[in-house]
């Protein structure tokens, strides 16, 4: 057990132990503790740092499944450590943050260990080198995020939002899948690194571009691109911490993991560069227009976080324009899109952070979200409106605050691509820095509007009387220390640099040496250059549109209702529920002589047709023993039973013709001398019997039913079609000749299985996975009788009362 | 169903001892002769319900005080858990062993962990069999 594995099993053993011991911990002590499992895991994490800035590597490998190449294979290097330190980190903060957030009343219990498991999962993500296990800790991810979205699942918004998570998340994860499944087809491996290594030989290969955009299909659903951006502002129903952690600091960040992972081996693709660059920007753009339009707090963080979750994939994108260049010391300028990819993901994390934490405390202390009734909070809260101002600052792109470098860099990234000619960017590459400034002039307004809507202005009436005072101080910690690191990462940006974004760059970008360039000198002050005077001009047009807000919002109010993606998905859900209800319920219609009518004549259709088109069916009555008068009298006994059967008036001669076949069957297995079917062949027969006894009272009287003819006579050929095709298949398998008999292997079942009945040793040991899975069955059916009966009694309790 | 009947309640006496006993003898002679966990389970399982439909259900109840849903469950368990346990001593899934151990006072013996299997096996056929005749009887 080395310290990777561990980091990765920890928070999974602490979910685990959490339903266990928390009747025994006071309710406010659980936050605590589980405090502990993040504070750690960051501080082992930070001792990593100068060993990867060094430029290691820690590898270490677990066989799970070998067989199957699958094997745990936990990888740490510069990417993985960012995204680690960041899951440890913000994730320390959010659970101190959700202790005075929730509370007492809650299940607690329920949401740290939800919260735990995302931890663990979204760790394993990063950690893991095999990309099976990678997609297993992928969709463990999905599923821990929609357990925490549906923590109020009292609420139908709650249920529905998980749902749409799920339902858009795991699909794009079963893409993904299948995009890894053809990598391995092409490669060989399940290993990253290997893929990695093998490029060359793989990029020709026909799956590579399906492969390719299957993966990009799994990181745009997982990180909310356009269009499938859609789960995320839903997302928002989960409690504010929640919505701080996974859905805009670590888990939305998956894709974007998985874009900058998979860079190596398809960056030099045209498709690549345009899927990600387009999708990036057209989210980015459509995600800060949408947040002006919106006047819930947490949905205008939402289509924000939208927003910059599609700026940093452009810059990827435009970053992996470098792959396909190759190393020189004139291309090694494009990679600086990465860098300040990774550098804006690191500062996203803070300052987002910080304003969903800002907008659970107005949450907290006011009472509503809805900045129609808000304003004026700057002087009840006035250390949350220095949160505010801070963070809206930095998303903004204004000085003296990270976001502000960030944003420089990409309009940085944006104006010199337009310099490149590959890929055909001369004829539209324009584009980009056009889009990525009008984008940022959106983000301008609503970060505005976060401000001034909230905290400027008039105070409410309303509010003034529910008498609001500030959070409490544990309550501000969390968000403070977040807008500490906003501002000290302005100040010492080099120092994040060199020590975790240059060993980064190297996993991005594994073919090229480590040069200066790699990891350029962050400036806060470069000189006159058109990324400056985007700024201003984002700043001047900001707030010029701000102040003329109302004349220009009703362009909001063209886009027609009925073709918004929500309707459409809505849509789409809608009607695959109705089309797969209508056809369930053609075949599924309650009439149980249907079913068994379904399953006779597939039988007799799968096991006869098989029979006759194989031409398997041979009978040869030379090889039959000979047959007994007695066996001959058992036979009659058993023909005239079956056809008494059909004409029996009353149930209870049924039943005990019934009995009459069984016991007859019984005296057959005594005959061919098989003691174990004797017995059991008694037994159950005397049980059921008993068991009919019992259920006599609940069964309806027999008597004729008015069945058309056709329907008899169809009925008739069936029957008749089953019996024939049974007797066929008893006569015909003494010559069966497609396969050799196994009975010859039974034969050694005292050395093999260490018993002398062959029966037994066959059900305890050759074949006990049927007999395991029959117990299993037997055990469902138990129960199925058992709630069927009590539940309906129960019901008929309801009715009565 | 409450039945009152001298001459089915004095013979259910014997009877009974003689199927559980029944039961347990094939439940053991299973791996070398007729027998096994199925159909011990079952003999055993037709001897409770037999009692069931003698006496009624509270004095029946008193003398085996077992939740035979918990009964069927735990067989489930044994079963499966016996299955993943070989995979901790580094064998496949459901493999079986077996040794020969020599006992202070009944003498040499075959053991085997299949009767841990066939055991779970038992108890869930007799668990599962009494649940569903009590249910369906208690039915009113």
């Amino acid at each position: 057990m080395t310290i990777e594995i561990a980091i990765i099993l920890t928070p999974f053993i602490m979910a685990a132990l959490i339903p266990m011991v928390y009747r025994r911990l006071q309710r406010r002590f659980i936050g605590w503790v589980v405090l502990v499992v993040p504070v750690s895991l960051f501080l082992i994490l930070t001792t990593f740092i100068p060993r990867i800035a060094k430029g290691d590597t820690f590898s270490h490998t677990y066989e799970w499944i070998p067989s199957f190449n699958i094997n745990f294979t936990t990888y740490i290097d510069g990417l993985s450590l960012i995204f680690s330190l960041l899951i440890t980190g913000v994730g320390s903060l959010v659970i101190l943050y959700s202790n005075f957030y929730l509370s007492m009343k809650e299940s607690l219990h329920h949401f740290y260990c939800y919260l735990l498991l995302f931890m663990g999962a979204m760790l394993g993500v990063v950690f893991s080198d095999n990309i099976m296990v990678l997609y297993a800790f992928w969709e463990l991810t999905s599923v821990s995020s929609f357990l925490l979205i549906a923590f109020w699942h009292h609420r139908k918004a709650s249920r529905a939002g998980a749902r749409k998570s799920m339902t858009i998340t795991v699909s794009g994860g079963v893409a993904m899948l299948a995009g890894f499944l053809m990598l391995y087809a092409m490669s060989g491996t399940y290993s990253l690194r290997e893929i990695i290594g093998s490029v060359d030989r793989i990029s020709e290969h026909a799956l590579f571009i399906p492969a390719l955009i299957l993966i990009l299909l799994g990181a745009f659903t997982k990180s909310a691109q356009f269009p499938f951006h859609i789960w995320l502002p839903d997302a928002m129903e989960a409690p504010t911490p929640v919505s701080a952690y996974l859905h805009s600091a670590t888990m939305v960040k998956a894709g974007i993991y998985l874009v900058a992972r998979f860079t190596p081996v398809f960056g030099g693709e045209m498709v690549w560069f345009w899927a990600v660059t387009g999708v990036g920007l057209v989210t980015l753009f459509w995600g800060s227009f949408n947040a002006v339009r919106h006047n819930d707090l947490k949905a205008i963080l939402a289509f924000s976080t939208v927003s910059q979750l599609g700026l940093i994939m452009s810059l990827l994108g435009l970053g992996s324009v470098a792959v396909h260049l190759g190393y020189s010391t004139s291309t090694v300028i494009y990679t600086q899109a990465t860098f300040a990819a990774l550098f804006h993901l690191i500062n996203h994390s803070t300052f987002k952070g910080a304003l969903f934490m800002m907008v659970g405390i107005v949450d907290h202390e006011i009472g509503t979200r809805d900045i129609r009734r808000l304003g004026g909070l700057m002087s009840i809260l006035p250390f949350t409106f220095t949160i505010a101002l801070i963070g809206c600052f930095s998303m903004a792109g204004l000085p003296p605050f990270n976001g502000f470098l960030s944003k420089e860099m990409f309009f940085a990234a944006t104006v010199s691509i337009t310099n490149l000619d590959v890929f055909s960017i001369a004829s539209i590459g324009i584009l980009v820095p056009i889009i990525a400034w009008v984008a940022s002039v959106l983000t301008f307004i609503y970060c505005v509007i976060i401000v001034s809507k909230t905290f400027l202005g008039n105070v409410k009436p309303d509010i003034l009387e529910k008498n609001p005072h500030e959070a409490p101080l544990g309550m501000l910690v969390s968000p403070f220390v977040l807008i500490g690191l906003v501002i000290a990462i302005f100040f010492f940006p080099n120092t994040l640099g060199t020590y975790i974004l240059k060993p980064a760059m190297a996993s991005v970008y594994p073919t090229f040496p480590a040069s200066a360039e790699m990891a350029p000198h962050i400036h806060a002050w470069h000189g006159f250059k058109p990324e400056l005077y985007m700024t201003i001009g984002v700043i001047l047009v900001g707030l010029l549109l701000y102040r003329f807000m109302k004349y220009w919002i009703k362009i909001y109010r063209i886009f027609p209702q009925y073709w918004t993606l929500n309707a459409i998905y809505e849509r789409v859900i809608t009607t695959s529920e109705n089309m797969s209800e209508s056809i369930t319920k053609r075949y599924m219609n309650g009439h149980l002589m249907h079913y068994f009518i379904y399953i006779y004549i597939s039988f007799v259709v799968i096991v006869a047709g098989t029979f006759l088109y194989l031409e398997a069916f041979a009978w040869n009555p030379g090889k039959d023993a000979p047959v007994e008068n007695y066996e001959l009298l058992l036979v009659f006994i058993m023909i005239f039973a079956a056809v008494a059967l059909l004409f029996a008036k009353s149930r209870i001669t049924a039943v005990l013709l019934n009995g009459v076949l069984g016991y007859a069957i019984a005296f057959f297995f005594v005959i061919f001398r098989a003691p174990d079917l004797a017995l059991t062949q008694l037994v159950v027969e005397s049980v059921t019997t008993a068991l009919y006894l019992i259920c006599f009272k609940y069964l309806a009287e027999l008597k004729p039913e008015p069945t058309p003819k056709r329907i008899k006579l169809s009925n008739g050929l069936i029957s008749i079609l089953v019996g024939a095709t049974v007797t066929l298949i008893g006569l015909a398998v003494m010559n069966y000749e497609k396969f050799d008999s196994i009975s010859a292997y039974f034969e050694d079942s005292y050395k093999l299985a260490g018993g002398k009945n062959i029966v037994n040793t066959i059900l305890g040991d050759f074949r006990a996975f049927d007999t395991m899975l029959e117990v299993v069955v037997l055990f469902i059916a138990g129960l199925g009788v058992y709630t069927l009966i009590k539940l309906k009694a129960a019901k008929k309790g309801d009715a009565d009362t | 169903m409450k039945i009152n009947d001298v001459i089915l309640r004095t013979v259910v006496k014997g009877v009974v001892f003689i199927i559980l006993t029944l039961g347990v003898y094939l439940f053991f002679s299973g791996h070398n002769a007729p027998g096994g966990g199925f159909i011990g389970g079952l003999v055993l399982g037709s001897g409770i319900v037999l009692l069931y439909i003698t006496y009624d259900l509270e004095t029946v109840h008193k003398k085996m005080p077992f939740d035979f849903k918990k009964v069927a469950g735990l067989g489930v368990l044994l079963a499966t858990g016996s299955a993943i346990g070989a995979i901790f001593f580094d064998a496949p899934f459901l493999s079986q062993t077996d040794l020969y151990y020599t006992f202070p006072v009944i003498g040499e013996k075959h053991l085997t962990t299949v009767t841990i299997f066939e055991a779970g096996v038992a108890m869930t056929v007799i668990g599962t069999l009494v649940t569903i005749i009590l249910s369906i009887s208690e039915d009113e």
